[in-house]
């Protein structure tokens, strides 16, 4: 089984060094890591940031998809919903219509008001109903698009065209001490819940079997939420909702290498990484010099092989 | 002892409960629908809270243990279980041992206990395969043989032959009058002769009290299933007979 996690880790690595140096112009990696010349620029200021934003963002929604599949027990989980990332637009686009700064901390409040919500109307008494937060997230949802429809609405044609960018979902080349903020918040986080994989399979059966394991059910619930949705706030205060990545990555994993965390969140985490590099060299480079929003990419290629997993011979023994 | 319990009580369902149970032996609690039969099962699972009056386990009260060291002595089998995902019988079983689990990957002697607990429930064949693909007989030995993986000194049955046919029925009977020579084995039952003639020890439920309990052949006389279940029966050669 080691086997998996060591291609992941080709995987991850063979893209990284590729992904760089792809795109709509060409460049030599000689003479971008020689110094000053325009294939320096383009590799280390436009290219290698963007990739980087897209491995970690990669990284964090397919394992926060992996979590949430596992903690609401529905295969259509994905990190969107608990209606996290749709309250964090709702922070965005209030900073876009009035014209506010940091548009970026203004999503993360609303990702953070919108996880504080749905656990508040899923405890009852001490314990968390993980059907009842289906539902609050379903509805925090539906609210949040209302708001932003709304807003939209009354927005003027240049906050207009940043929202619908800001939606669209996207990945632009962001300051390197931005991604080590972001690589700082992600990279623990996903450790820590990577090294709980034994505890999330026996809640991935139900809470009652993990509790006559001798888990504590609630400790570890309400855990699983907090992380999943710190990495989903944080990954889309800098990207907008993108789409898909952490639905597809996690099934065509499972189907793979089967239902055990201890594989499928460490695969989930390298390849969920390689595979938004991917698509965003794609985004890149398919009818350059016009970029395509990623989100696009990641349906575009993730549906149609979606589409084929679930046509495929194992489809009956997957679902 | 293993369960001691006086006064217990729970919000809907149970009133007023009180019995002693061994440390081995075969218990069926036996009852007409909405009796409180799961209730009082899941109270001694450890899985319904808070409860009133006493429910005590080996001279500690329930609420007062542990959740992992409870686990290490007492398994709970549900009456069902639905899968999600894509686990496989043995990855079933081997969720038995998290109560003991101090890595990432198994130990010697979690492997030992697994492949011990599949020998006695008769499940290496399917080791391999999806639990989702299973027969309802072959998941419940699954789930039995998870159960014993975790290496109990009480196990509690919610309705284990519900989904079995006839013989399997029987063989998971006669299975577990067997573990009950070693351990205590308390399961919910409506199958009054299969109570009848595995069990040693038999509570009756009725609306959430205890109507009667005691050697089955006591506690299952046919008055008491007049009284409960409302319908006449008759004890013959150790068989209860039903009238329509």
């Amino acid at each position: 089984m080691t086997r998996s996690l060591w291609i992941s880790i080709a995987i991850l690595i063979a893209v990284a060094i590729a992904a760089p140096l792809i795109g709509s112009s060409h460049i030599e990696l000689r003479r971008a890591l020689a110094g000053i010349s325009p294939d320096h620029e383009i590799f280390f200021y436009a290219r290698l940031p963007r990739v980087l934003l897209a491995l970690l963002a990669g990284a964090a929604l397919s394992l926060t998809g992996v979590l949430f599949q596992c903690l609401l027990r529905d295969p259509l989980a994905e990190p969107y919903t608990l209606g996290i990332s749709s309250g964090g637009s709702v922070g965005a686009v209030i900073g876009i219509c009035f014209g506010l700064p940091f548009i970026g901390l203004l999503s993360l409040a609303g990702a953070g008001a919108a996880l504080l919500i749905v656990l508040w109307i899923a405890f009852e008494g001490r314990r968390l109903s993980s059907f009842t937060l289906l539902l609050a997230g379903v509805t925090m949802n539906s609210i949040s698009l209302a708001i932003v429809l709304f807003l939209h609405n009354l927005a003027s044609f240049s906050q207009s065209f940043a929202i619908s960018r800001w939606l669209m979902g996207g990945l632009d080349a962001v300051e390197y001490s931005t991604l080590a903020w972001l690589a700082v918040a992600v990279v623990p986080v996903c450790a820590l819940v990577i090294a709980r994989s034994r505890q999330w399979n026996l809640l991935a059966v139900g809470e009652e079997w993990a509790s006559s394991r001798g888990l504590s059910t609630t400790t570890y619930t309400v855990l699983g939420y907090v992380a999943g949705s710190f990495l989903t706030g944080i990954v889309t205060s800098l990207t907008g909702p993108i789409g898909f990545v952490g639905l597809i990555v996690p099934h065509a994993l499972r189907l793979k290498l089967g239902a055990d965390h201890r594989m499928l969140m460490p695969c989930s985490f390298l390849l969920g990484a390689a595979f938004l590099a991917v698509c965003d060299t794609l985004s890149r480079t398919v009818i350059a010099p016009t970029e395509i929003p990623v989100g696009v990419v990641t349906a575009l290629a993730g549906g149609p092989f979606f589409i084929w997993l679930l046509r495929s011979k194992r489809r009956s023994l997957w679902l | 002892m293993s369960f001691h319990a006086a006064a217990l009580s729970f919000s809907y369902g149970l009133h007023n409960a009180a019995f002693e149970l061994p440390p081995s032996g075969f218990v069926t609690i036996a009852g007409p629908n909405g009796a409180g039969k799961s209730t009082l099962l899941g109270i001694l699972a450890g899985l319904r809270h808070p409860y009133k009056g006493e429910c005590l386990y080996r001279g500690v009260e329930i609420r007062r243990w542990r959740r992992l060291e409870f686990s290490r002595k007492v398994a709970f089998l549900p009456q069902s279980m639905k899968l999600e995902f894509p686990f496989t019988a043995e990855q079933v079983v081997f969720m038995g041992r998290a109560p003991y689990a101090d890595g990432w990957f198994e130990s010697q002697e979690d492997h030992a206990a697994v492949a011990r607990a599949m020998s006695t429930t008769d499940t290496h064949a399917f080791a391999a395969r999806d639990f989702r693909t299973l027969s309802g007989g072959e998941k419940q030995r699954v789930i039995l043989a998870s159960a014993l993986a975790q290496e109990p000194e009480t196990l509690l049955l919610d309705e284990p032959t519900t989904f079995l046919d006839l013989k399997h029925q029987l063989a998971m009977y006669h299975l577990l009058a067997g573990l009950a020579k070693r351990m205590l084995v308390v399961a919910v039952t409506h199958d009054l002769n299969l109570a009848l003639r595995y069990s040693d020890y038999t509570i009756v439920l009725d609306a959430g009290r205890i109507a009667a309990q005691g050697r089955p052949e006591d506690a299952l006389s046919p008055p008491v299933i007049d009284h409960v279940f409302g319908v006449h029966a008759t004890l013959r050669d150790g068989w209860l007979t039903y009238d329509a």
